[in-house]
């Protein structure tokens, strides 16, 4: 077998994240995830063309999108004949997915490919319960009028409710932040520090768009030009005046402020071998060159349920020789600002990084000012599976604008897990 | 919660049917207040002979200023009636003395007065010095269980067993059984060892002590954290972050320090050393009262819910307790106290993985005391009966009646009598208790 290929970021796509039940309440994941990628094709000249395979997902999906990618492709200008499927790692879909293809590109099994990400909380399934599904399947299942009244008539006034999707864990029954809420209090993070960093995102996504840096990163879509959850003008004063919506009582900390929003929205990233991008006319922007996933048992409290990035990053770093002061850019996606503070006061904390860690020392402090340079999620809001693809795309660009240097991405997802990387140049 | 039976109990209609059918009457029992006296009447003393012990313990009666007499026929005959009657039984070398017991108490028993106290201090029959003494101090226990039994009204009868030459550690385990802080321990045997002998102020006694209470936020655990503060000292509150609001009330009431974490945590031990040193350069007092229940029958008890339990009540105590001392944050002088319950003694239906841990917990304390002695620290544990909490109020009705009234004080206890126990306990004046495993069950017939 011959040596792994580099995988290069060549360019990164999105449409402006909007808020949930806003500009995009309409609109399906295909036709976000179809827009975001013809905004690529066309950025990159790839219309009509092939690539070798297109891998994204949804969080929040419809069961009749059961094979939605390739459908996306379809629909697409990308050329019919390419390849397509649908993954789901929870928020950690996107950046997982740019993984999954940067190490088909690396074993050489294909030159180049799409990963992105897409998801809606405005057009979410709604599935009817388990009670009425069941009467439903076994009136289909009846073969007379009399069976079929007979298994009609089971229906009850409680089985037409119908089965939201809840931003909840199924084994704990609590939403996920409420669950950041427990860990931010065992960090004992302040409500002043997530505002602080809230502020931060709003300011940083602010100035990214004022210098044009999301110019070529991003395709209006349905009129809308920047992402609708950004408030430039916001304060620390005003975010101070919100009222906890996670937590109880007086050592709640967790605001609409400093949380991330449900939101609507789609990414895409395309990724090759150098000679590839040559051949087509780009410009690698960055290479992925580590990743890692990791899990915690949030179930029986053992660990927090967004804490598993602060695992996964010590073993990527082990494996690539480096500390945590090594990069010129931090992106930790911001779920919850809590989740991110909980995270770093954990790589500082001696006990944490010996006991649950296996480390002899803390991975330490990283400097704040390289941390989430261009916002994040708090910010620019959080459809799920399509974070990935916006951050990867923005750090590759950063890295590009500065001229070479190393970034780290961090993204925790529901069911207790982490997906993080690094993309260097 | 309330007790409506009792309450109703104390009307006029309910005395009469009380009386007339023969129901339980459970007395209201005193409790300690800030002011109270440490016994509030007069006492009679009676002993076997001479002893040091005897000394002792009517050197502490002048000292806390009780009324006392020796003549028991005196009081016989006249309308007193005394709070507390006090045997000194350390003179018992054989069988023969015991019959001093009934001379004594047969007279006077009925004179006790409400919620009164009796104390019979032994000699510890293990440490005696022959087999006819053995075999006399022994037999003391069945004496006083039984009185417990018969006693009415709200009063106690308690066996302390006190080694040779450690009947100056007395004091404090006295003044515990006389005072109402002991009112819903009833029919229980503490020993007294040899210790250090420690002045402390008896109002403060904890007064520059600090003390760590886990489970803090509610129930059981706010109440001995509240106990330790009256008591002068400093606490330090752990809970897990979903009581992270109550714990917070608490501790701002106290004036404490609050660690939010899961006792079970890889890491909860560190993180509470790390804590203690930082903030207090140490502990002095540690009580284990996290715990929690999840009641199944073994059929159909998971896994899940087995660890949970043993996780909570008895590896966390066992894994904190050695983190503790082998970091040495726990002070010389210092006292740890587990939290078991009748149910590790007697078991209790449904309950194999609670009993397990609690039973566990008895362990801890037989196994750690005799090693701990050597740094002087001790170690003991609560078991508490019937106690009413937020936990007890849904237990369904009919249990819970007959849980309540199956004891000799007819009754549940308080979290406070939970917390007084624990109180005596982390006296450094207690010095001379270790080893111990004291029920605040109200002499519960389970697994008595």
């Amino acid at each position: 077998m011959t040596e792994p290929r580099r995988v290069a970021v060549v360019a990164g796509n999105r449409i402006p994240f909007a808020r949930q039940d806003k500009t995009y309440r309409h609109s399906s994941n295909s036709d976000m995830l179809t827009a975001a990628i013809n905004g690529l094709v066309d950025r990159t000249g790839l219309g009509g063309q092939e690539v070798g395979e297109v891998v994204a997902g949804a969080v929040l999906k419809h069961a009749r999108d059961w094979n939605m990618v390739r459908e996306v492709v379809l629909g697409s200008k990308l050329a019919a004949t390419t390849p397509a499927y649908d993954i789901q790692q929870a928020c950690g879909t996107g950046l997982e997915a740019a993984i999954l293809v940067g190490n088909k590109i690396a074993l050489g099994q294909i030159d180049a490919g799409i990963a992105g990400g897409v998801d809606t909380a405005s057009d979410a399934p709604i599935a009817v319960n388990d009670e009425l599904r069941n009467i439903l399947l076994d009136l289909n299942r009846a073969k007379t009028y009399p069976e079929r009244l007979k298994v009609l008539a089971r229906v009850r006034p409680k089985d037409v409710v119908p089965e939201i999707p809840r931003n909840a864990e199924p084994r704990t029954r609590k939403s996920m932040g409420d669950h950041a809420a427990l860990t931010a209090l065992e960090w004992g993070i302040t409500r002043e520090a997530q505002d602080e960093l809230a502020y931060r995102s709003h300011v940083n996504l602010a100035a990214a768009y004022d210098r044009g840096f999301q110019q070529d990163l991003i395709t209006p879509y349905l009129g809308l030009e920047k992402d609708q959850n950004l408030r430039p003008d916001t304060t620390v004063e005003k975010l101070a005046r919100l009222k906890p919506v996670f937590g109880k009582g007086e050592t709640a900390t967790m605001t609409a402020g400093n949380s991330t929003p449900l939101t609507d929205g789609a990414s895409a990233v395309l990724l090759s071998t150098d000679e590839w991008a040559e051949k087509h006319g780009l410009r690698p922007l960055a290479y992925l060159t580590h990743s890692q996933t990791a899990a915690v048992d949030y179930v029986k409290g053992a660990e927090g349920l967004l804490m598993a990035p602060a695992y996964a990053v010590p073993r990527m770093l082990a494996r690539a020789g480096l500390t945590l002061q090594d990069f010129d850019y931090y992106e930790i996606h911001e779920a919850f600002a809590s989740q991110v503070l909980s995270t770093l006061k954990a790589w500082e904390d001696p006990i944490f990084c010996k006991e649950r860690l296996g480390l002899d020392a803390p991975l330490g402090e990283i400097d704040r000012a390289k941390l989430n340079v261009n916002g994040s999620s708090l910010a620019a809001g959080h459809p799920f599976a399509a974070t990935g693809g916006r951050i990867v795309a923005a750090l590759a660009k950063q890295l590009d604008e500065n001229g070479g240097g190393r970034g780290l991405i961090s993204i925790c997802a529901a069911g207790g897990q982490g997906v993080v990387a690094i993309l260097e140049k | 919660m309330t007790d409506r039976y009792q309450t109703f109990t104390r009307t006029p209609l309910g005395q009469t049917l009380v009386k007339n059918l023969g129901l339980p009457d459970p007395v209201p029992l005193q409790r300690w207040t800030e002011g109270s006296r440490v016994i509030d009447g007069s006492v009679v003393f009676g002993a076997i002979g001479e002893t040091e012990a005897g000394k002792a313990i009517q050197a502490l009666l002048r000292d806390i200023g009780a009324s006392f007499s020796t003549a028991t026929e005196g009081v016989a005959s006249s309308q007193i009636r005394p709070k507390a009657l006090v045997f000194d039984a350390t003179g018992a070398l054989s069988t023969a003395d015991l019959t001093s017991l009934q001379r004594f108490f047969s007279p006077v028993i009925r004179q006790l007065a409400p919620a009164g106290r009796v104390i019979v201090v032994g000699r510890t029959p293990e440490l005696a010095t022959s087999t006819e003494q053995h075999i006399a101090q022994r037999a003391l226990e069945g004496f006083t269980r039984s009185l417990g039994k018969e006693v009415k009204r709200g009063a106690t009868v308690n066996l302390v067993y006190v080694a040779p030459d450690a009947h100056e550690q007395l004091d404090s385990t006295l003044r515990f059984f006389l005072s109402p802080k002991s009112a819903y321990v009833d029919g229980q045997v503490a020993r007294v060892g040899t210790g250090p002998l420690v002045g402390n102020d008896p109002e403060r006694p904890l007064a520059g002590k600090v003390a760590l209470v886990t489970g803090a936020a509610r129930g059981i655990g706010a109440a001995i954290a509240d106990t330790l503060a009256r008591d002068g000292a400093t606490i330090l509150g752990v809970d897990v972050a979903q009581n992270a609001d109550p714990l917070r009330k608490v501790m701002t009431r106290l004036g404490g320090s609050e660690l939010l974490l899961d006792v079970t945590a890889v890491d909860a031990a560190q993180r509470i050393a790390a804590h203690a040193q930082e903030q207090y350069a140490g502990l002095d007092i540690v009580v284990h009262n996290a715990g929690i229940t999840r009641d199944k029958r073994l059929a159909n008890m998971r896994t899940d819910t087995w660890d949970a339990v043993l996780d909570v009540n008895l590896r966390a105590p066992e894994r904190i307790t050695s983190h503790l001392v082998e970091a040495g944050t726990i002070r010389a002088g210092g006292s740890i106290i587990g939290v078991a319950s009748i149910a590790g003694i007697a078991g209790n239906n449904g309950q194999t993985n609670y009993a397990t841990s609690k039973a566990g917990v008895i362990g801890l304390v037989q196994a750690l005391a005799p090693k701990l002695a050597e740094k002087q620290i001790r170690i003991n544990a609560v078991a508490p009966g019937f106690i009413e909490t937020e936990m007890t109020a849904k237990v369904p009705f009919t249990i819970r009646e007959v849980g309540r009234r199956i004891n000799s004080l007819q009754q549940g206890g308080l979290p406070i009598d939970v917390a007084e126990t624990i109180a005596w306990f982390a006296d450094p004046a207690s010095a001379g208790v270790t080893g111990n495993v004291i029920r605040v069950c109200g002499q519960s017939m389970l697994g008595a």
